[in-house]
């Protein structure tokens, strides 16, 4: 039996702690790469304080999808490939909510891929991960957007023929104003590249290679060190004025993000393209309010209405 | 800018002519293309009549291809209530010789012609009407003169009617120069000249075309609240407003565009914000993430549309989130004829969708009540925590009315969304309770924050494969449908206690179903007229009055199906397994004439002198007395 007081709730004020952000216990298999991306989620709202009500963990369906049930926050479970047009409306509705939108590959790029060019297209402010793992782990192993070309899956028993997309290839040709990578197995990297996200003032992305040990084991091996592969960090331009500085990655350059997404697999971890000046379909939205309101003369709503209806007359 | 030569008063040119014969109520008919204006046309009338006393009701066609397409407006204006658009022409304006030859069936013998002499030459003798040679073209163009050509055409013939029927040059003169107020003064000029050119025509050359409508029965009329007048989409949008919903999502499609370019426009004014989207999918989709941080959201669609919902709606059912989704039925299936009226979407609107998923359908009966049924919409979505579907229709939408002003002090709901803290007793789907949502940005007492999901789930919204949760959740989510069904009044019931015939009507066939009715009855039937807004779920105790008729006929735009029955027929037959519940069905794309459902009726009683009367009756007479 638990005790009273551990089911009290946390005294207002307090901070947020990954046991007040914990909720139900995850359901993915046992060495699953989620738990990983899970882990750094909780250490990126941590170190973020914020409100713990103005906080929302949403997502569509997979096995990354089942997200929300595990943090304690406002959230929601809605239905396969829509959770951004959803997020859309709670970021518009909530422009105080932080809005977190996590989901697999096939979620975000097959039945999800006109929401998420237009999402980004619009830069709605959320923070969208997207947990790749090359393969449709829920639905038990068939090819993803995502899956390599040869990976024989249950709908390519002799190995996938397509072509697969290049996330941050796609991401970038967006117009999503914030496109990071990272790497289950990286956490610093991951709660690095969340906590970069989640302060990005519009439509940013990061996509988190995560392993499905289930269906797609080693899928990823190329890129961890202790299996014999290739971390490689974008070395990101500090404008420090040295000459080794040119040669560092211009985050606000599309073209060079466009490049470094060329790159052989497995490639390169970090900020691909960040995009500070354009503005978000938030504050186009709250402009167009100002300006009908300046018209109005911030009229009652009932006065607004009434003079509509006088003039129909 | 004053007008060279002001049209007389009514008052003034009456001694001109014979005395003004009397009339109810008079049908016209316009046909021409459609850059001819002729839809502002009837815009005018019906604004002139919206000032007016008369009440009125227009009817009006736009081709699939709008440009260059033929293009008609038809008018019904009369004195008192006027329920629908009218069977059958009393006059026709016809401006080319495709439209005379396209539109002359629609007038009764007996009815008046009026064609552009420089355009239309109608068959010689044809005694069934009385032919009237109008030079409107070159009678625009002389007045008018310049380069402008013949454009104006559509305000001349507004003189020539205005005249003939006796109506307030002097008001619609002031709401022309409303209209073109805001285009340089050569415009306003050239529709006064245009106008006054038609009004002055007649004088010398029709002295027998002079009506005027009966007087209004001040006891009637005397709701002391002044006449709007919009067409069915624009009160709906307005009705959503009042409603207190400041949220909306969508994409465009033929008849719901107006709806979210109303809004789009509106919503600012408002402080809130309708989100034009990528499709219907992401347009109900983000409607919900409004209504998941506490604002009651909008979207909406037409049939092809509505179908993308489904799976959202779905979602919204076992998630038990409040919606207001319009569907502005069209003929279908698939792209069909969109701008065609029909009622087919019914069933999809009921039961659309994967699982069970109980929810609401509510159906206008005419354009005020397009207003009224968003409010009510809005409502029922809150307070049982569910979708409600809107079902108009393309003939509501586009149809223009005046109604009495709705008293808005006392309509408009507070938006403001409810984030109040929730108590240490908060649970998301509770058992014993309608689902009261926590919204994104309230605190909630026990620190647990809820997940809403499309999962099947427990009292605090953790997923669950119990049997048992599935069987108790499933009848929480269709006993407060039923709930709502039980706290639903009778709905409207005129005419005989009991007899031959209750007719029964949903959606926008109240009006062409009231005045079938009237002459069911004057022909010695015993009949009542039983009109439903509230289609799903149905209020109770319908069957008792059905139980009181030889015949339930149910008049409905859909096809009779497999088995013969209409879409709700079907339903109220599955109800009630009451076999005497039949149909009357068309799926021409029209609204219902009278005639129609009265030979419908006809039909089922094995009456012929209904069947016959039906086919044969008129409306109202522009015919000497
Ligand atoms: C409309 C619809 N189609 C199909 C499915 C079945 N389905 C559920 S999850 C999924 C794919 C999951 O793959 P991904 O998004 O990569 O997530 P993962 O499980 O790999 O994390 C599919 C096809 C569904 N739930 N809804
Ligand atoms: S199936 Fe794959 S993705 Fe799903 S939980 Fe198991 S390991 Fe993770
Ligand atoms: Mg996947």
């Amino acid at each position: 039996m638990t005790s009273a007081l551990a089911t009290l709730p946390p005294p207002a004020g307090a901070p947020l702690t990954k046991k007040i952000l914990t909720a139900d216990h995850p359901t993915w298999c046992p060495g699953c790469g989620d738990f990983a991306v899970l882990h750094a989620f909780y250490r990126t709202l941590e170190k973020l304080q914020y409100p713990h009500e103005k906080i929302v963990t949403f997502a569509g369906i997979g096995c990354s999808s089942r997200f929300p049930y595990f943090v304690n926050t406002h959230g929601g479970h809605y239905i396969h490939g829509r959770a951004l047009p959803f997020a859309t409306g709670i970021s518009l509705g909530g422009d105080d909510l932080h809005v977190f939108v996590f989901g697999g590959d096939g979620d975000g790029f097959s039945i999800g891929g006109n929401h998420l060019v237009h999402t980004a297209r619009k830069n709605v402010r959320l923070t969208y991960v997207i947990m790749d793992n090359s393969v449709y782990g829920l639905t038990k192993k068939q090819t993803s957007p995502t899956s390599p070309i040869g990976f024989k899956t249950k709908t390519d028993p002799t190995g996938a023929i397509d072509q697969p997309i290049n996330p941050m290839r796609t991401l970038i040709n967006s117009g999503a104003t914030f496109v990071a990578r990272s790497h289950a197995t990286q956490v610093n990297h991951m709660v690095e590249m969340m906590l970069r996200a989640a302060k990005h003032d519009g439509f940013s992305v990061v996509e988190i290679l995560s392993e499905c040990v289930e269906f797609y084991e080693g899928a990823f091996d190329a890129s961890i060190p202790r299996k014999g592969g290739t971390w490689t960090l974008i070395d990101e331009k500090k404008n420090d004025g040295t000459p080794e500085d040119t040669l560092r990655h211009d985050t606000a350059d599309d073209i060079a993000a466009f490049k470094l997404a060329q790159q052989a697999w497995p490639g390169s971890f970090g900020v691909f393209y960040e995009n500070k000046n354009r503005k978000t379909k938030n504050a186009l939205e709250a402009e167009l309010v100002v300006k009908a309101k300046e018209r109005t003369k911030n009229a009652s709503d009932l006065a607004v209405l009434q003079a509509t209806f006088s003039k129909m007359r | 800018m004053v007008s060279p030569n002001t049209p007389e008063t009514p008052g003034g040119t009456a001694s001109l002519a014979a005395a003004p014969q009397s009339i109810h109520d008079v049908v016209i008919r316009l046909a021409g293309n459609s850059q001819d204006g002729i839809q502002s046309i009837g815009g005018f009338l019906a604004r002139l009549a919206g000032r007016s006393d008369q009440d009125i009701m227009t009817y009006m066609t736009i081709p699939s291809t709008i440009s260059g397409g033929p293009s008609i407006f038809q008018v019904r204006m009369g004195t008192g209530e006027v329920l629908s658009a009218g069977d059958r022409a009393d006059m026709l304006v016809v401006f080319y010789q495709h439209s005379y030859e396209a539109h002359i069936g629609s007038l009764r013998p007996g009815g008046v012609l009026i064609y552009d002499a420089d355009h239309v030459k109608p068959t010689e003798g044809d005694n069934r009407f009385t032919q009237v040679a109008v030079p409107i073209t070159t009678g625009t163009v002389e007045a008018v003169g310049g380069t402008s050509k013949d454009k104006g055409k559509n305000i001349y013939v507004l003189g020539l009617i205005a005249r003939i029927f006796d109506l307030d040059g002097q008001k619609l003169g002031a709401l022309i120069k409303e209209r073109f107020g805001g285009k340089n003064e050569d415009v306003v000029r050239n529709a006064m000249l245009a106008f006054d050119a038609g009004y002055a025509w007649p004088q010398n050359n029709l002295r027998d075309l002079f009506f005027r409508f009966e007087a209004v029965d001040r006891a009637i009329a005397a709701t002391g609240r002044p006449q709007v007048t919009m067409d069915g989409n624009m009160a709906l949008a307005y009705g959503l407003i009042a409603a207190g919903v400041r949220h909306g999502a969508g994409y465009p499609i033929t008849p719901w565009s107006s709806i979210m370019e109303t809004l789009r426009a509106e919503f600012p004014k408002y402080g809130g914000l309708f989100v034009q989207c990528e499709d219907e999918i992401a347009a109900v989709s983000t409607a919900l993430g409004f209504a998941f941080t506490g604002r009651l959201a909008v979207t909406g669609s037409a049939g092809p549309g509505l179908s993308l919902k489904m799976e959202a709606l779905g979602w919204a059912v076992m998630a038990e989130m409040p919606i207001v989704v319009v569907n502005v039925q069209r003929g279908g299936p698939s792209t069909g004829m969109p701008t065609n009226v029909e009622q087919s979407d019914l069933l999809q609107a009921i039961y659309g969708s994967h699982g069970d998923t109980p929810r609401v359908v509510l159906a206008p009966r005419n354009v005020e009540d397009c207003f009224y049924i968003a409010i009510e919409a809005a409502r029922i979505a809150r307070e049982y925590s569910t979708p409600v579907l809107i079902l108009t229709d393309m003939g509501l939408a586009s149809r223009i009315e005046a109604f009495d002003e709705p008293d808005l002090s006392k309509l408009m709901v507070d938006p403001s969304p409810d984030l109040s803290d929730r108590g240490v007793d908060f649970k998301p789907y509770p058992l014993d309770r309608i689902t009261r949502h926590a919204p994104a940005g309230s605190k909630v007492g026990t620190g647990k924050y809820p997940t809403v999901t499309g999962l099947e789930h427990d009292e605090l919204g953790h997923p669950t494969g119990s049997p048992k949760l599935h069987v108790q959740m499933t009848a929480k989510r269709r006993n407060k449908i039923k709930a709502l069904g039980a706290s639903l009044p009778a709905p409207e019931c005129v005419g005989d206690e009991e007899g031959d015939v209750l007719l029964v009507t949903w959606g926008s066939n109240w009006g062409p179903g009231r005045e079938a009715l009237t002459q069911v009855r004057a022909a010695q039937v015993k009949a009542a007229h039983m009109h439903l807004r509230h289609v799903h779920p149905l209020p109770n105790g319908l069957e008792e009055t059905f139980k009181r008729f030889r015949k339930i006929v149910v008049a409905e735009l859909n096809d009779e199906g497999l088995y013969g029955f209409g879409q709700f027929t079907m339903l109220l037959r599955a109800r009630y397994a009451n076999p005497d519940i039949v149909s009357v069905t068309k799926t021409d794309g029209l609204t219902f004439k009278i005639s129609e459902i009265v030979a419908g009726i006809g039909r089922h009683l094995g009456s012929d002198v209904l069947a016959a009367s039906g086919a044969a009756n008129q409306n109202s007479a522009l015919a000497k007395k």
